[in-house]
């Protein structure tokens, strides 16, 4: 148990701090484009930590991006249980994939992640075009490599520290 | 190992996954109807504003160095110019308070209600990033400082949008630039009375019921009719852009470009609206009657 207390820590910074970067302030153009860091985040520790970060987790995080947001409530929740919940489902393939088929594996469940939004929003009457839902997607995928060497980092060092 | 690992965990896993689903869709079909989760909202919210501020912060500290480093001069051609301006603006409340006093009268002989000024206060765009889907902002005051779901907001030039939740210390507000968003309006110049929605747009809004023979044209100011409930009557909302009239059609195209420069203001005021105000006041007149 007191691994696990100096293990998460780590990790549910990198959740917070992903949570404020879904808030800050992006110019007009740049807005659409928005990586989405939350799950990007959880995507990496379900896949990583199946036991620790799981579906519970995703269901947490999305409540509370659903408030920071001002959208449906459960709206992200939703959407995070479901690629979380397919990230721990198939946690050992993904370890073994080699770096392509896992940001191929990445951007699928990100496509997905979008469109339960799209699907929600549908169903709540808030009428988007569907090619607005594609920014993320695109950006999150770029933006993988990136994420995993950094969240790896993190990992290596709480592993070494315990 | 691994094999035991998952033969044990996967059941549990799939339970725990169909029951967050099945919360989750509660929780959505909730909170789109009905509206219920307001308190649930206010504690997730609590713990999301340190966050809010955290982010906020920086471009609130960047704007503060600006302020303390604007050079002498510039201080002085703005001292000026805000002098100037005050002596307009006084000179225009002097015979507003003249108006003021005639229409009051007017009004006396009319019979009708007095009209109460309404209540103002200055409240600041918060630095964060609301729902990318919707036309959103963050401002800084919420329930514990009297704001209420669908408060009018406003700056100087136009009426901005209004409070769609409040926080405990921050509020959501939608923009009349929203596509869900219907705001009761009146051409100026006549009193014709329309209804101007959002387009999703940040400088158009669409006035959808205007009828061919209507008398509109481009340039004429639209204010708030107060109709709706929610707005006050008499607050500038936007000015008519174009005026397309199709024969075949019932309705003409009409866009107006919002008087508020949407996305550029920083600091709005929300006004407490003195038509809301008996309606909170009639519970504490009454206890004394009994």
């Amino acid at each position: 148990m007191s691994r696990g207390v100096s293990g998460r820590l780590p990790v549910i910074i990198t959740i917070v701090l992903a949570i404020m970067l879904t808030v800050v302030p992006l110019p007009e153009w740049a807005e659409p484009f928005r990586p989405n860091w939350v799950a990007l985040t959880l995507i990496y520790w379900a896949m990583m930590m199946p036991r620790t970060w799981s579906v519970g987790t995703a269901w947490i995080v999305g409540i509370i991006v659903d408030v920071a947001q001002g959208t449906i409530l459960g709206q992200h929740a939703l959407a995070l249980c479901f690629i979380v919940f397919f990230t721990v489902r198939f946690h050992l393939l993904m370890r073994v994939f080699p770096m392509q088929q896992l940001t191929a594996t990445v951007f699928a469940l990100i496509a997905l992640y979008q469109f339960i939004l799209f699907w929600v929003n549908g169903v709540a009457g808030i009428d988007v075009p569907l090619s607005s839902y594609w920014g993320p997607v695109i950006t999150s995928t770029l933006f993988w490599p990136v994420m995993m060497a950094f969240l790896s980092g993190i990992r290596m060092r709480v592993q070494h520290g315990r | 190992m691994t094999s035991v690992d998952t033969v044990s965990r996967v059941p549990a896993l799939g339970v725990r996954f169909a029951a967050l689903l099945i919360v989750s869709i509660v929780l959505m079909v909730l909170d789109h109807r009905q509206n219920h989760l307001q308190a649930v909202r206010q504690a997730v919210g609590a713990a999301v504003y340190p966050l809010q501020v955290i982010v906020d912060s920086p471009f609130r500290l960047w704007e503060w160095i600006r302020e303390g480093t604007t050079e002498r001069n510039q201080l002085q051609l703005e001292v000026s110019r805000l002098q100037a301006e005050r002596l307009l603006t006084n000179a225009r409340l002097q015979r507003m308070t003249a108006l003021e006093a005639e229409n009051a009268r007017l009004r006396d002989l009319l019979e009708a209600r007095d009209q109460v000024r309404d209540e103002v206060r200055v409240a600041e765009i918060m630095a964060v990033d609301a729902n990318p889907y919707r036309h959103n902002i963050v401002i800084d005051i919420g329930e514990l400082e009297g704001a209420y779901d669908g408060q009018a907001i406003v700056d100087a030039a136009g009426v901005i949008g209004q409070v769609i939740e409040t926080g405990l210390a921050n509020s959501q507000a939608m923009l009349i630039s929203d596509p869900s968003h219907s705001l009761p309006v009146e051409v100026n110049r006549n009193g014709l009375r329309t209804i101007a929605n959002g387009t999703g747009e940040i400088d158009r809004l669409d006035l959808p019921f205007v009828t061919n023979n209507a008398d509109i044209r481009p340039g004429d100011l639209l204010v708030t009719s107060g109709l709706g409930g929610a707005f006050p009557a008499g607050y500038p909302v936007a000015i008519v852009e174009t005026v397309t009239r199709v024969p075949q059609e019932p309705f003409a195209d009409v866009t107006a470009r919002p008087a508020a420069s949407l996305d550029q203001v920083r600091e709005v005021m929300l006004i407490w609206s003195a038509e809301d105000q008996p309606a909170d006041n009639q519970p504490a007149e009454e206890t004394p009657d009994e």
